[in-house]
């Protein structure tokens, strides 16, 4: 098991009721984070979103490390 | 230098910054907060970034734009927190020996800001409801969750 620090921002944060929280899990990857996170939370399929991994751009597939911080980025919409 | 403020763009004191004596262009975007969008009437606007990558990725733009283009300056400024009709939600300068590149560089960075730094849009409708923009098919399952 890892804990993993999570950061949510906009509608994922409305939709988790929160702005952050840290998990203890088992999930190898970015992709498994979310699939656990979208079923406590109830989060829509994440079409066009992308994963940040300790503030930078990564990818779904990336290994979870012990303390990484994981933001999910819905399509963004600056402007 | 790219930056995320709460509080109103002061386009001259950014644009000062762009001030240099080889260059004989200045070119800047205003983005301004619009009272209507795809057939809805707005009141208002919430921008919520994911500040420290939102800065990186806004940074790496601006480095991307002084290597493509030959201009001397450029900055972006974009709000965060609520805004009203009318507001500057983001103002973009650059400075260049020649017109020309100054136009192209101005457009590269506008286009780029929107497309790929972490910054998200709230729409709050004259008809009571919200929603955040580019998001239809999250707001969607939102929905279905609670009510359904």
């Amino acid at each position: 098991m890892k804990t993993i620090h999570i950061e949510y921002f906009a509608i994922l944060r409305e939709q988790a009721e929160r702005a952050s929280e840290s998990l203890l899990t088992d999930a190898p990857t970015a992709e498994a984070l979310f699939q656990e996170l979208q079923s406590a939370h109830g989060f829509a399929a994440p079409r066009n979103f992308k994963v940040a991994i300790n503030d930078e751009f990564s990818v779904w597939a990336a290994k979870l490390q012990d303390g990484d911080r994981v933001v999910f980025i819905p399509p963004v919409a600056g402007g | 230098m790219f930056d995320l403020t709460e509080n109103p763009i002061s386009v001259s004191t950014f644009a000062e910054q762009l001030r240099n004596e080889t260059c004989g262009a200045l070119v800047s975007f205003d983005g301004w907060v619009r009272n209507h969008n795809e057939g809805q009437q707005v009141l208002r606007l919430e921008y919520e970034s994911y500040p420290a990558l939102a800065i990186k990725e806004g940074e790496k733009i601006l480095a991307e734009a002084l290597q493509r283009f030959p201009i001397a300056r450029v900055v972006c400024v974009h709000r965060t927190g609520s805004l009203d009709i009318g507001d500057i939600a983001v103002w973009v300068g650059v400075s260049a020996p020649h017109r020309g590149e100054a136009f192209d560089a101005c457009r590269y960075v506008i286009d780029e800001v929107k497309l790929r730094v972490p910054i998200w849009k709230k729409e709050h409708y004259l008809d009571g409801d919200s929603g955040w923009v580019n998001c239809e098919a999250c707001a969607t399952a939102k929905h279905n969750h609670h009510h359904s």
